[in-house]
């Protein structure tokens, strides 16, 4: 009987595209919103990942995040690099400060000051430019994003200077990063550089990124350092969580994101709900003499939920595939979607929460039509 | 073994109102003939749409006993009882009841279908029961590409088509012109009725009432005349 049914959902053409349409339109809003929820909260690690050579983060005991930063003392950087198993110890500055464009315009910029001789701290991929050039006097990199919003396009990026606190900065090389959640330009230099680019204070030192020995695990590690020293440590992944973790507990963006994502399910509930009432209503007399003539409840039960299942397995492909789009969309055209992805677990969440409105729906549905008295065909 | 297609033995139907329940059946007891053409007819609200609901086994008397060719099917289980109206019930209902979306030949095919046989027999069994209906050029067509009589044909070989012994009609001619209607009567006695089969038909269409092997008149939920004399029928209900 099953293609009874979805004849005569498909036949119903205006009801069968409202269905679809729907629970589409649910996908679309959940799997977006979702999607950029959590690309947002990602953001709060982003600098901690890209920082690929180092597993473990020393900072001092204030610290929370790589952006919300307590300075420590330069000493710091030895007292670490006593510790064994440390294979090596290199240090990062971190800081804010505003640069002078050259069309004289004021901006906010994060810099960030690599270690000297290694340039542990940089990202992996560069754009354009070699990253020995970093040695270079005056020497910054800047970041692929910060590059597109201080310069026009079609202008000269690679040899124009930029004016930080009173000092002249070269920009070497552009490197291929992704935003963090500030959403700063990023500027990158040798941390000598940096000590003179951003104002000064008694303590500079943001973190000391260290590499364990291979025969040390980085949670062994920063266990011993915290020890040792009575500095916080913590694995790339424990300090990644940790910027994921503030932003979580310091912004309104789960909220937000919940409540759109709630308002998908609301609208999918109600879009579909009420669009597949009416399919039902509309068949109730015809579901009657099916009942009457000898289906079972059994067989009808099936029939409703191949047409759920039905309108379930379009809607979602479609609403998929436009989120997919609008995400990978803009994650190629536009720089505040930069590096934006759409993790696997998001379509199985959207896939649950698409069930949950189809079942909901389909129960309500479903109902009616049990209810309906076989001997009503008669009246 | 009974020689009746259908018993039905002091069947009573109360209908819950408020609080109360309004008694609409008293105590029926009536036997039908196979090979007959039964009509039961009557003014609406006198009953014979609960009756004839209670011989069709899709609505459970209060009281009383009913038994089609020789099952008592309110003794069967909710399951069993489908299942029997699935194998030996064919219903034509007023409004037809067609599924929209489904050609002639599909909605013939219906009762097959629900009885698990392959779509393409199904539709192939139904497309021969439309010819015999005279209608072999309309099962491609969509129920509202019909006219009524067409429709109501349609209806009639969904009721036939799995070849039941008890066909029950509801207000068969009621849509209907009176040479439609007629029609439709002499097709239902042609096609409808054997030796081993009944037809039960509720109407209150008295153009047909000549058709008609037996008639069983209601009132107030009584059955007050049951006879072969439907000359004497006739004339009551001209007078």
């Amino acid at each position: 009987m099953n293609w009874v049914a979805i004849r005569m959902l498909t036949g119903d053409r205006v009801k069968f595209i409202g269905l679809v349409f729907g629970v589409a339109f649910s996908t679309l809003l959940i799997t977006q919103q979702l999607t950029i929820f959590v690309n947002l909260l990602m953001r709060g690690g982003v600098a901690v990942q890209e920082v690929s050579t180092a597993n473990v983060w020393v900072m001092d005991p204030a610290t929370r995040t790589a952006d919300v930063i307590y300075p420590m003392p330069i000493t710091a950087l030895d007292r670490v690099r006593s510790v064994s198993g440390v294979a090596f110890a290199s240090p990062l500055l971190r800081s804010n400060a505003s640069i002078r464009t050259p069309e004289g315009d004021l901006e906010g910029v994060t810099v960030i000051g690599v270690d000297d001789s290694s340039l542990v701290g940089i990202p992996r991929r560069m754009f354009e430019g070699d990253p020995a050039r970093l040695m270079d006097p005056d020497a910054v990199f800047i970041d692929d994003v910060g590059s597109r919003k201080l310069f026009a396009p079609g202008q000269t990026v690679i040899g124009s200077q930029l004016e930080l606190n009173d000092q002249r900065a070269i920009i070497k090389g552009i490197v291929d990063s992704t935003p963090t959640f500030t959403a700063q330009v990023t500027l990158y230099t040798r941390y000598s550089n940096a000590l003179n680019f951003v104002p000064g204070t008694r303590n500079r030192l943001s973190f000391v990124l260290v590499r364990s020995d291979a025969n040390v695990s980085p949670e062994t590690l920063a266990g011993r350092i915290t020890e040792q020293t009575g500095l916080k440590a913590r694995t790339t992944q424990q300090f990644t969580r940790d910027g994921i973790d503030f932003i979580i507990e310091n912004t309104g963006i789960p909220i937000n994101f919940g409540i759109t994502v709630v308002l998908g399910v609301i609208v999918g509930v109600a879009i579909v709900g009420l669009t597949f009432s009416l399919f039902i209503r509309d068949n109730i007399k015809q579901f009657g003499a099916l009942k009457a003539i000898g289906v079972t409840n059994r067989k009808i039960m099936v029939m409703v939920a191949a047409q759920s299942g039905l309108v379930a397995l379009i809607g979602y492909g479609l609403g998929l595939t436009m989120a997919a789009g609008f995400i990978g969309g803009g994650a190629a055209g536009s720089d505040d979607f930069k590096g934006f992805y759409m993790p696997n677990q998001i379509p199985l969440i959207t896939a649950a929460l698409v069930l949950a409105i189809i079942a909901l729906t389909g129960f309500i549905a479903i109902r009616s039509v049990l209810k309906t008295d076989p001997a009503s065909v008669f009246r | 073994m009974s020689r009746f297609a259908i018993s039905v033995h002091g069947v009573a139907k109360d209908f819950p109102v408020g609080d109360d329940n309004i008694r609409v059946l008293h105590d029926i007891n009536v036997d039908v003939n196979a090979g007959e053409l039964t009509y039961l007819v009557g003014e609406s609200g006198s009953g014979k749409t609960t009756l004839i609901s209670i011989i069709a086994g899709i609505l459970y008397p209060t009281e009383g006993r009913v038994q089609v060719f020789d099952t008592e099917i309110y003794d069967l289980s909710d399951n069993e009882l489908v299942m029997f109206r699935l194998a030996n019930i064919g219903f034509i209902f007023q409004q037809y009841n067609l599924i929209p979306t489904l050609t002639a030949a599909e909605n013939a095919a219906i009762p097959l279908i629900a009885d698990g046989m392959k779509r393409d027999e199904a539709v192939e069994r139904g497309r021969v029961l439309l010819e015999k209906l005279n209608i072999a050029n309309q099962a491609d067509k969509f129920p509202r590409q019909l006219s009524g009589g067409q429709q109501q044909r349609v209806a009639i070989a969904r009721a036939l088509v799995h070849e039941p012994r008890l066909i029950v009609c509801d207000e068969p001619t009621a849509a209907l012109d009176a040479k439609s209607g007629r029609r439709v009567m002499d097709l239902l006695r042609e096609v409808a009725l054997s030796e081993d089969r009944a037809v039960i038909i509720v109407t209150h269409d008295n153009r047909i009432f000549d058709l008609a092997d037996r008639i069983l008149a209601m009132e107030d939920g009584r059955i007050t005349h049951d006879g072969r004399d439907k000359a004497i029928l006739m004339q009551e209900d001209a007078q």
